[in-house]
Order: structure tokens, then C-alpha cells, then sequence
């Protein structure tokens, strides 16, 4: 599926993506964590074309992607969402997802017929029962409430069908009783749609409940990567990540 | 489930009926221009002074200008400083290939497009990858280049005394130009089918793409759209419409100047856009009407125009915050918003 093959980035001196190598499995849930500036965000902005590798191979179905534009990138399966949800702020929900998917249908250019076109219909209600956005449909982007512009976002990814997903911290400014419900999606997204799904996670209990396999950054590096179980019990995460944390907690 | 059912279910759910309504949106809009058309069209039938048709031919010239300004500015994000040198590159095509090669009216109007389009994709090129006030100063620069061209190639443009001796009109099709009722329905039906093709790329799939990437074109891109193609595209079909007002300019006045592609004509653009707001299609055009009654009022009245132009602006950048047809707008559908509540 996807493969990252020996990734590597540096802004001026610093590694922020030093040597990666990773798989993720088709139809594969992964949560990727690591501390603040563990260089998780440069990671995704390497998949995905909004920064280019200095070294190294991402590889999509065997298809070597690194470099490519973002909208090549898309056009290849990898969909994204964003830590801050980037969303139309004038455009209504519907609007946004019409649109969207006539891009990917490749019609963003179609100049002879009137916008909405019949056939992005289907698939933009698809979307929007998914995320649960149908009864929002009329409402300007800029209106809607914080959670609902990261399902936006989200739905902004679906539309495309993706063969892999990537989502940059869900959860982001959410209460925590939100967090739950906004993983819960996650969760039964990647259920149902079949999709690789790899999301960037803070919150230990959600990524330890929900994660079925887990990667841990640490400056660029990955420190270890595995089942819930074993990255709880792997001492170099303890002391790195878990362990300073558990430490600051105590100290406040 | 029937499609009358689907049709049903989707209707209490408030979903669009796509086929349906883009039809009707679009019947609504030739409609609407059909009517403007013949109204205008039988103008010079009620009146005897030849002010009016005048009037209008003008507001048909700067009306197209400011509504393909307001395609970038309003629609795509784009501010250009520098559109005003596509209206003077149409008139100094077109006028230049009428005096020199004596073609006929359609032929050089057709070469004058072509000429736009080649001179907008190469100027295209290397603006549109540029960001907001680099953009809009690049935009500019090459606008006073091109004027800059016009007032020292004497040889072909006349320099700064401009394309004289009148603009050959022979006629075509029988229509003959240089009858003023001619030219009159001529500018007029060239008015309502630009803005007509205007209005359609606003409301396609094409002019949705704008407007996302005018809200956020990281995000547009990352949804497989090619921003960089995009913004040239609509920055050439902008550039062809402004010269199709050049073009109307240069018959009207039988000859080109250089004031035609002059920073000035740009800022005349965005004043207009500014006057009559860029959330409306038809706001330019209502700015276009706006300045040009303006302007012939107050420069009859007193020698100060450039001080109440500068108030008006004022009025509406800090009084309105927003153009004349915004305004309209946000009035109307407030008031019919607190009509509901009763």
C-alpha cells in the first residue's frame, strides 16, 4: 500500500524527517504521536506534496510519489485534512462538496454548464449523510461551529476517494467529550470505507483505545512502532514521550 | 424507489434539483438579457438627443472592462492593478489593424482577440504565480510598459497624439459602423452577450473553482486542483473581455489613445468595482453606470472632479464598507428576513 522508503527532510540544520522507513497495510488504522515538534505535521506535508523530501521514496502502490505536486498527489489517492480546518469560509457545505467532487472528477474546468453538475450529486450526499453534515447542507462554511469545519475538512478528503487518508490531528481544539465523538467517526470511517486511514493523535487514551497500530516520532526519527500494547511497554517511548510527560504532570 | 419518490424524499431535504435548476437559472439570465436588450435597443426610438445613446455605448466599453476586472477581483482573489492594458491593447489592435490592412470589422476584431489572448498568456504567465500586492504590482508594471510601448513606437501608434485620422468602418453584413444607431445596437448587443458569457463562467463548475480558490487555494489544491492553471485561464478570458471594450472604445471615438491604456483606466476599474460591489455580478455594471453618470455631471459643474470622486470613494470605502449592489443585497435580504419573523 503505502510505503515510505528512507524519508528525509532538514530545515537548516535541523532533521525534522530523518531516515524514515515505514509500511502502512491496506486498510490499515495508524495513529502517529510523538512531543511537540517531533516532526509528525513535516511528515504528512512530505506525503502529500506540500513539502518536498530532500531524500528518500514514498511509495504508492509501488508508484514512487515523492516530489510530485499536491494536486498530482491527490490525483494518485492521498487525501488530506488539516490540523487547522481548512475549509471555503464563503462557500455553503453543499457547494463546497459539488464542488469538490467535480474537481475530482476532473470537471473543476467544465465552463458550458451551470454549477451544480448532476453527476456530483451521488457522491456528495454520500459524503455528507457519512459525516453527518446533510442537515447542514445550506450553511456557509464560516458559520459552522469549529467541529463541524474539521468534518468539512474531512468530507473535503472522502469526496475524493481515497485510497489513503491522512488526518492531521482530528481532534484539534475539541472539549474532550467532542474528542470522542469526533474519533468515534474516524473509527467508523475507516470501518466502513475500507480506507487506509493514518491520523496524528495528543491524547494518549484515544490513541491507546482506538489505534490498532501505533508509530512514535521523535525528533524526525521513529522511536517505535507497533500494537498499543507493545508501545506501552517499550522503554525508549517511556522514557522519550511518555515518561518527560508523566514527569511534567507530576511536577504541576 | 421510483424516481418520483427520489424526487420527493430529496425535495424535504432541501436538496437541489441540479438538472432542473441550472436549466432555469439559465433561461432566467437570457431572459432577463433578452428584456434589457430590446428596452435599450428602443432608447433611442424615445428620445431625439444623441447624449443617451452615447451614454449607454460608454457604459457598454467600461461596463464589460470593470465586469471582467470584477472575474478576478470579485470571483478569483485577484487584484490587477494592470487590466486597464488589455481595454487600450484592444482598441490599439483593433484601430491599428483597421487603418493599416483595411480588413473587415470582423476579421480584426477576431485578430484583435486572437493578439489579446497571446499577449494575456505570456503577461498571464508570469503574474499569476505571484501573491496579492506582488501580483497587483506586477500587474501594473506591465501596463506601463505597454503604455510606455505605445507612447515611443510613434511609427506605428502616433505616440502621445494617438491613432488619428478615424478608424476605417466599412460596412459588413449590413451593418455599417460609422452610423451612429449602428454602432449604438452594435456596443449594445456586444454588452449583453459578453455579459451574458461572463455570467455563465461565473456560474459553472469553472466559476466555482475560482471562488475556492479565491477562499483558500491551499486547500483547493489539495483537492487535485491545478491553481496555477486555473488563475491564467481566467486571467486570459478577463484580458478578452476588457479588449472587447476596448474595442467598442475605439469605434466610439474613431481612434486610440494612449490614455486608453493609461494605470488610470485600471483604477477606473476598480473604482467602478469598488462603487458598485464585488459580491454581485451585476455590480460593476452598476458601478459603471454610477461613475459614468458621475463623472459627466461633476466635470460639467466644476473643474474639481478628482475632489469629489475622492469623497465618493470615501463614502463608500468608510461609510458602506461595500459597493452600492452589496448593499442592496444585504438590505433586501434583511428586510425580508425580519418580514418572516412577523
Amino acid at each position: 500500500m503505502l510505503q515510505i522508503r528512507a524519508l528525509s527532510k532538514s530545515f537548516g540544520g535541523v532533521r525534522a524527517t530523518d531516515n524514515v522507513t515505514l509500511d502502512f497495510a491496506h486498510s490499515s488504522l495508524t495513529a502517529v504521536i510523538g512531543p511537540n515538534g517531533a516532526g509528525k505535521s513535516t511528515f504528512f506535508n512530505l506525503i502529500t506534496g506540500a513539502l518536498k523530501p530532500d531524500a528518500g521514496q514514498i511509495l504508492l502502490d509501488g508508484v514512487d510519489i515523492a516530489g510530485h505536486s499536491p494536486p498530482d498527489i491527490v490525483r494518485h489517492g492521498i487525501g488530506r485534512a488539516f490540523q487547522v480546518a481548512s475549509v471555503f469560509p464563503s462557500m455553503t457545505v453543499q457547494e463546497t462538496l459539488f464542488a469538490a467532487v467535480g474537481a475530482h472528477q476532473r470537471r473543476a474546468g467544465v465552463l458550458r454548464r451551470r454549477f451544480p453538475l448532476v453527476e456530483t450529486r451521488d457522491r456528495a450526499e454520500h459524503v455528507m449523510d457519512l459525516l453527518g453534515l446533510a442537515g447542514k447542507r445550506k450553511r456557509i462554511a464560516a458559520t459552522l461551529s469549529h467541529g463541524d469545519q474539521k468534518l468539512l475538512d474531512i468530507a473535503l478528503a472522502l469526496v475524493l476517494d481515497p485510497k489513503v487518508l491522512l488526518l492531521d490531528e482530528p481532534t484539534a481544539g475539541m472539549g474532550p467529550e467532542e474528542r470522542w465523538r469526533m474519533i468515534a467517526k474516524v473509527r467508523e470511517l475507516w470501518e466502513m470505507q475500507k480506507i487506509t486511514v493514518v491520523f496524528i493523535e495528543h491524547d494518549m487514551d484515544i490513541v491507546f483505545k482506538v489505534a490498532p497500530t501505533i508509530v512514535v516520532l521523535c525528533y524526525g526519527r521513529i522511536l517505535a512502532t507497533g500494537t498499543p500494547d507493545t508501545i506501552r511497554n517499550n522503554a525508549a517511548v517511556i522514557e522519550a514521550y511518555l515518561g518527560s510527560e508523566q514527569r511534567a504532570g507530576a511536577e504541576a | 424507489m421510483t424516481e418520483l419518490q427520489a424526487g420527493r424524499t430529496s425535495e424535504s431535504l432541501g436538496v437541489p434539483h441540479t438538472g432542473a435548476q441550472s436549466l432555469r437559472s439559465r433561461y432566467r439570465d437570457l431572459l432577463i438579457a433578452l428584456i434589457a436588450f430590446i428596452v435599450l435597443a428602443l432608447l433611442p426610438l424615445l428620445t431625439s438627443s444623441k447624449a443617451l445613446p452615447d451614454f449607454v455605448i460608454r457604459c457598454s466599453a467600461f461596463g464589460l472592462f470593470a465586469t471582467s476586472l470584477n472575474l478576478l477581483v470579485g470571483y478569483t482573489g485577484m487584484i490587477s492593478f494592470g487590466h486597464g492594458m488589455f481595454f487600450g491593447l484592444g482598441a490599439y489592435c483593433f484601430g491599428l489593424i483597421m487603418q493599416k490592412t483595411g480588413a473587415s470589422i470582423p476579421v480584426a476584431f477576431l485578430a484583435t482577440m486572437a493578439i489579446t489572448a497571446i499577449v494575456a498568456v505570456i503577461i498571464g504567465a508570469i503574474c499569476v504565480r505571484l501573491k496579492e500586492i506582488y501580483f497587483a504590482f506586477v500587474t501594473l508594471a506591465f501596463q506601463m510598459l505597454i503604455h510606455s510601448t505605445i507612447l515611443s513606437w510613434v511609427s506605428l501608434t502616433g505616440g502621445d497624439q494617438g491613432l488619428r485620422g478615424g478608424i476605417p468602418r466599412p460596412a459588413f453584413l449590413g451593418i455599417d459602423l460609422s452610423n451612429q444607431i449602428h454602432l449604438y445596437i452594435t456596443s449594445l448587443a456586444l454588452l449583453v452577450i459578453g455579459l451574458l458569457v461572463m455570467r455563465q463562467i461565473a456560474q459553472s463548475p469553472f466559476g466555482y473553482t475560482l471562488r475556492m480558490i479565491r477562499d483558500n487555494a491551499g486547500r483547493a489544491s489539495f483537492i487535485g486542483i491545478n491553481v496555477w492553471r486555473v488563475k491564467l485561464t481566467i486571467f486570459v478570458l478577463a484580458a478578452l473581455f476588457a479588449a472587447v471594450g476596448g474595442v467598442i472604445m475605439s469605434l466610439f471615438v474613431s481612434g486610440a489613445y494612449p490614455e486608453f491604456a493609461y494605470w488610470t483606466i485600471s483604477g477606473e476599474g476598480i473604482f467602478i468595482n469598488m462603487l458598485g460591489g464585488i459580491t454581485t455580478f451585476l455590480g460593476p455594471m452598476v458601478g459603471t453606470v454610477l461613475l459614468l453618470i458621475l463623472n459627466d455631471t461633476v466635470t460639467r459643474m466644476t473643474e474639481y472632479y478628482g475632489i469629489v470622486l475622492g469623497v465618493v470613494i470615501l463614502f463608500f470605502a468608510i461609510g458602506l464598507r461595500k459597493g452600492l449592489m452589496d448593499f442592496v443585497v444585504e438590505w433586501y435580504a434583511q428586510r425580508r428576513r425580519s418580514g418572516e419573523g412577523f
